[in-house]
């Protein structure tokens, strides 16, 4: 972004095609009481000096923890050409491809992300990407009011309560009747979850591995579902695809996940991305943008922007969504990602991390007073049940080096002493090793 | 149907009798400005519209609209062809291209509407 001068010479020649005479003039019907009486920004400084002044600040962060943190986010390895590739101004300063005559590169990767994404879920259509996996997430119970002319979404409490947060807060204003539906170890309460399931259930919403980092079949939530006419909404963790189930495969209508696993660095507030994928018969009703495969007149495979009647640049206030942008740079580096790891890498991937939680597992459950909690199988996450509250124990981790985990209780009544804790790939023996004697240190020190 | 015995709305449908049921369709004069029909988006059967709610949405290489209710019944059914290959309203709007049928329609509502001739006036800007 360049500075972009703004000089009174300038404001002058502005304020003379207005017709103002002053700034003040210019605000005058803005009561005085709703202006900002001046702005407490410190005076300039120069380029070195700021420079170093961020810097510092930039120290107060905890720096270079080992993570075993999760939550939806994971620290996965990242291949050195993801970046690389990136950066190329190709992508990076590609603006939104409405002219498909200039775009035909931003298209065609938008094309492949849609394919890649396809084949991990198991579904026939993706969109180009929504923001992130929440608001993913709310696009979808949307989409399923869309179809069924339903208003009751029943909701498993499994799905991370980041998302549910965001469904709420999106829809406060909406007449939906969500109806929250309890965990039991660990794991969704099947027979309540079966028995809520009626003719008024616009959808069913799950997750998988859900937040606990267990991994389901919910193939007869979704055979309910369908009895009852409602459809069967399926959060996902993209790498956990590699080794599980798909949501495809379940019989899910619409798949939506948090896309962040598949190449895109751990970061305060993102840039993420927000994955969304259904069934042909549905592709109508989905929201975002979505690139086709087509030929030009000469025969030639072009790529454009494909059942845009649904958006609402044609429909208005009749469109599918109000979703008017995609997060396209993400969903480059997803597809670079998952075409350097190829369909054996993205399975290798998922296993590793499997295995590394389950030995993290063995390895923890041996300190005193720590128990692992193993009702239910898990992916790449799991519980453990400490002797004091978790929150407090996170805190002690971090000057030890580590992220350590999630304190459960933030989240969930009468979980204080549960710590959520993720394994990827990227974790070695040693460095499980050293977060064991850092977490029993820090248990039993005194 | 028979375009000469129909009803028309400003919005270019038609709407006919055809024994205890009303049939509605969009015109030739809407097909053909909506160019290549891509989409209809049917309604469901035994749903009521109110005369001149959105009935169906109708999607051509140039544009997406609404086919709005002439007249206030409850869908019998719904064109299931029209779904498979939409490109039978172009071909054939007042036939096979047919939309949806209605039942309970209060054949008053229909004297507010256009006649065959009047329609054809009004598509030609008022000469005829």
């Amino acid at each position: 972004m360049p500075f972009i001068a703004n000089t009174d010479a300038q404001r002058a020649e502005m304020l003379s095609v207005i017709g103002a005479g002053s700034i003040d003039e210019l605000f005058a019907d803005i009561p005085a009481d709703c202006r900002i009486g001046g702005l407490n920004i410190p005076s300039g400084m120069s380029e070195t000096e700021l420079y170093d002044k961020i810097h510092r600040m930039s120290h107060r962060n905890a720096h270079n923890l080992v993570c075993f943190l999760g939550c939806g986010f994971y620290d996965h390895f990242i291949p050195a050409a993801v970046d690389d590739l990136t950066r190329r101004s190709e992508f990076y300063t590609a603006y939104t491809p409405y002219q498909p005559e200039a775009s035909q590169g931003t298209l065609q990767t938008i094309f492949e992300y849609q394919t890649a994404i396809c084949r991990l879920t198991g579904m026939d259509a993706a969109n180009a990407s929504l923001y992130d996996g929440g608001t993913a997430l709310y696009e979808a119970a949307m989409m399923a009011m869309r179809i069924t002319g339903r208003k009751k979404i029943i909701l498993d409490t499994g799905v991370s309560p980041i998302y549910r947060k965001m469904l709420f807060c999106y829809t406060r204003n909406l007449s939906i009747d969500f109806q929250e539906i309890e965990i039991v170890h660990g794991q969704t309460d099947r027979k309540k979850m079966l028995d809520s399931l009626d003719e008024t259930c616009a959808a069913v919403i799950l997750q998988n591995p859900n937040f606990f980092g267990v991994v389901d079949d919910f193939t007869d939530v979704v055979a309910r579902a369908h009895e009852k006419g409602c459809m069967a909404v399926v959060s996902v963790y993209p790498v956990s695809l590699g080794m599980l189930k798909s949501p495809g495969a379940m019989g899910a209508d619409i798949v939506t996940a948090e896309g962040q696993s598949l190449g895109l660095p751990l970061s305060f507030g993102g840039p993420y991305l927000g994955i969304m994928a259904t069934s042909s018969e549905h592709v109508r009703k989905m929201p975002g943008r979505i690139v086709g495969a087509t030929t030009d007149m000469r025969g030639r495979t072009g790529y454009v922007l494909t059942l845009q009647a649904r958006e609402q640049h044609i429909r208005r206030e009749k469109a599918m969504s109000n979703i008017c942008s995609n997060e396209a740079l993400c969903a480059a580096r997803a597809v670079m990602y998952m075409s350097l790891l190829g369909r054996e890498g993205l399975r290798e991937l998922a296993v590793l991390c499997a295995k590394k939680a389950e030995y993290a597992k063995t390895r923890l459950g041996r300190i005193k007073g720590v128990e692992v909690k193993k009702s239910a199988p898990t992916f790449n996450e799991f519980t453990l049940a400490l002797p004091r509250d978790a929150g407090d124990v996170v805190n002690d981790m971090i000057e030890k080096g580590f992220a350590a985990g999630f304190p459960l209780g933030r989240y969930y009544r009468g979980m204080d002493n549960y710590l959520l804790v993720a394994v990827t790939e990227k974790r070695t023996r040693e460095e499980i090793g050293m977060f064991a004697e850092a977490l029993e240190s820090v248990l039993w020190a005194n | 149907m028979k375009p000469e015995t129909l009803r028309y709305t400003k919005e270019h449908e038609w709407i006919g009798q055809d024994g205890a049921i009303w049939v509605v369709g969009i015109t030739d004069y809407a097909q053909k400005q909506l160019g290549d029909i891509t989409y209809v988006e049917l309604p469901k059967p035994g749903k009521s519209f109110n005369a001149g709610e959105s009935l169906a949405v109708i999607e051509s290489v140039k544009v997406a609209g609404d086919i709005y209710a002439p007249a206030g019944g409850t869908v019998a059914e719904s064109n299931a062809a029209v779904e498979k290959s939409p490109e039978i309203v172009n071909q054939d709007p007042y036939g096979r291209g047919w939309i949806c049928k209605l039942s309970g329609v209060v054949s008053t509502e229909l004297d507010k509407l256009m006649t065959a001739d009047q329609y054809a006036v009004f598509t030609s800007g008022g000469r005829k």
